[in-house]
């Protein structure tokens, strides 16, 4: 277990040097002068724009500048932002919370709602399954940001029930103005989670051992819960960890519908000024959040299937 | 408490498809007295695994059953749900055909075995003191462990006497056993068959046994049926079987089976078996019998008693088969 955990901890850290080498390049291969980015167009003189070039070290060589930054990275310096003036890790630091409890409550909406619709279709087939697919079709076929102009009208202007705007101050009017925003972000994905998990039981409801568990007198409850969901968990937590590890890149949409400031909307409004050293950081950020889901996913695929188990003994 | 063990009458079943509601089993008779070890022999697809599912009530999906099918006189077509679940928890329990496939292999060993009881209300603990006992009595080495290991930690064979030590957690009066011992191999087999036969007998309980190995069936118990295309077409004791077997069918199945004395190459039954669905009017077997004689086609043949044992079959008299 521990060297399973040594292994994988080495291999996340191979990806995100392999990462950073091509999020630094293709920020590096964008069409322009980054100097003239980070002067924002404006005309300066000479000695200005050398002493830009010298404080992103802009005229190193391009193996040389990448170097300094992961060197930096390393240690926590992703330097500083040229519109912020500020360092980029105290940047995402403070915007970080906002994003972290909306990736969190969307996350808990489509793990939930995805769950509940896709037993339901799986356990009542006919018009209620029916329903499910076709309503999982259409929220999946709803972009975020169409889901939030929707949202903002409906609940937001005409029935006024939440706030359209804003973050909110303290932890429970934080949940009350991220309602709406976690409702728009986790909609997509709902019928994603549903559709798997419809499947999944789908194919476990035929399993012999159901069968065996019905003839030994246990209520269908029981068996749905111990022998069908139980083991139906394994596809539905791969397909979670991925999705919620990819909210990240889909709350850029919606914390600019909401105006939220998190991480998303800083990394929009950085893209747009070419506001690099920020855009370089976000992207790693997401990065590691792949990385990171795909690692609690297979801590946690052995919990659920004892066949999958690290542990000496366990047989693959 | 009252009537046999087990009586089935005349329990016709039909799959609801859609289309024509086709049939599966027709006016399937049998029965079942306490203690007594009973063989139901056939092809694949003759629906010997049907009836024994019917007894608990496991109909496939759809399906529609008329006759009537009782467990101590009591009807599972017309039993209530609850009264369903109490039955299966006490009075009857399956030993199923791959202990691999039957067996939530997420769960530990205890958990299976302990299941039933838990349902029905008996305390964990108690639970799994009983089942420790039960995975000793069907051979298990150091059963307390064992109750905390996962299905894919025992072998095939283990499994089974897993599946066997669930079977009997009930205390039940009937087993049914749907090929317990098929998806096994040779050596295993023996040592199955040799633990089920003793708890049987320890235990004094009925059986069904549902195998297509007649020499199997023949070993283990006192009468056997033996069905073909969703009827029954023989029943005898296990030795008139043997001595003297009444149906073509039964015969043909008796010269297929390879015999280690014998220099010659056993005889297969020519062509292939049928469903009840397929099979054409008056006798299914007609059409791959070699003393077929025109009547047989006409109407289907009915149970005829000839020295104690029970035959559907218009030439069982003329035909001495041995």
């Amino acid at each position: 277990m521990a060297g399973f955990l040594l292994r994988r901890i080495g291999g996340i850290a191979v990806t995100l040097l392999v990462a950073s080498f091509l999020v630094f390049g293709s920020v590096h291969l964008a069409p322009g002068d980054p100097a003239s980015f980070l002067l924002g167009g404006r005309s300066a003189s000479p000695a200005a724009v050398a002493a830009i070039k010298e404080q992103y070290h802009l005229n190193d060589p391009f193996l040389v500048q990448y170097t300094k930054w992961v060197g930096g990275v390393v240690t926590g310096d992703f330097g500083k932002s040229a519109t912020f003036r500020q360092d980029v890790g105290g940047l995402i630091a403070a915007r970080l919370p906002t994003t972290l409890l909306l990736i969190g409550y969307a996350g808990l909406l489509i793990l939930v709602g995805g769950l509940a619709s896709g037993a339901l279709a799986a356990l009542r087939r006919g018009v209620v399954d029916r329903a499910v697919l076709i309503g999982t079709g259409i929220a999946t076929a709803t972009p975020s940001f169409v889901a939030a102009i929707g949202l903002i009208s409906l609940f937001a202007v005409q029935l006024a029930w939440f706030p359209a705007f804003g973050d909110g101050g303290g932890f429970g009017d934080r949940v009350y103005h991220l309602t709406l925003p976690a409702a728009a972000l986790a909609l997509t994905f709902v019928g994603l989670v549903a559709r798997v998990t419809r499947t999944s039981m789908l194919e476990e409801l035929g399993r012999e051992h159901v069968e065996v568990a019905r003839s030994r007198g246990v209520p269908g409850s029981e068996v749905v819960r111990r022998h069908v969901l139980r083991n139906a968990l394994g596809p539905i937590t791969t397909v979670t960890g991925t999705v919620v590890a990819g909210l990240l890149v889909a709350t850029s949409i919606v914390e600019t519908a909401f105006g939220l400031s998190g991480v998303g909307q800083l990394l929009v409004s950085s893209v747009t000024v070419k506001d690099f050293p920020v855009v370089q950081a976000v992207s790693l950020l997401v990065v590691l959040a792949f990385v990171t889901a795909n690692l609690v996913v297979d801590l946690v695929q052995p919990l659920i299937d004892p066949r999958l188990s690290h542990a000496k003994g366990g047989r693959a | 408490m009252t009537g046999r063990l087990l009586e089935i009458e005349k329990l016709t079943v039909r799959l609801a498809a859609g289309k024509a509601a086709r049939p599966i089993l027709g006016g399937v008779s049998l029965h079942v007295e306490r203690g007594e070890a009973v063989g139901l022999v056939g092809e694949s697809g003759s629906g010997k695994s049907v009836t024994c599912r019917s007894v608990l009530g496991l109909l496939p999906e759809g399906a529609s059953a008329s006759g009537s099918l009782r467990v101590n006189g009591e009807d599972i077509l017309t039993m209530s749900s609850t009264r369903l679940r109490e039955l299966r928890r006490r009075d009857v329990s399956m030993i199923f055909q791959d202990p691999r496939a039957s067996i939530n292999p997420m769960r530990r060993i205890g958990d299976f075995v302990t299941e039933g009881m838990r349902a029905g209300g008996v305390p964990q603990k108690d639970a799994l003191k009983r089942a420790e006992e039960l995975l000793e009595s069907v051979g298990i080495r150091e059963p307390g462990p064992a109750l905390h290991r996962y299905p894919h930690e025992f072998s095939g064979g283990m499994l089974q006497r897993v599946m066997i030590a669930g079977a009997l957690a009930g205390g039940p009066r009937l087993l049914l056993a749907d090929e317990p011992t098929t998806a096994l191999d040779v050596t295993t087999q023996a040592e199955v068959v040799s633990i089920l036969t003793r708890l049987r007998a320890e235990r004094d309980m009925g059986m069904l046994f549902v195998t297509h190995d007649l020499e199997l069936a023949a070993a283990i118990c006192d009468r056997i049926y033996v069905m073909y295309a969703g009827r029954i077409v023989e029943a005898q004791s296990a030795e008139g079987l043997f001595g003297r077997p009444r149906h073509p069918y039964t015969s043909g199945l008796l010269a297929a089976t390879p015999r280690l004395e014998s220099d010659e190459p056993p005889h297969g039954v020519p062509g292939r078996p049928v469903s009840l669905a397929e099979a054409p009017d008056g006798c299914a077997f007609a059409a791959r019998c070699a003393h077929v004689r025109p009547g047989c086609t006409e109407r289907e043949p009915v149970h005829r008693e000839i020295d104690g044992a029970q035959v559907a079959c218009l030439r069982a008299e003329e035909l001495i088969h041995d």
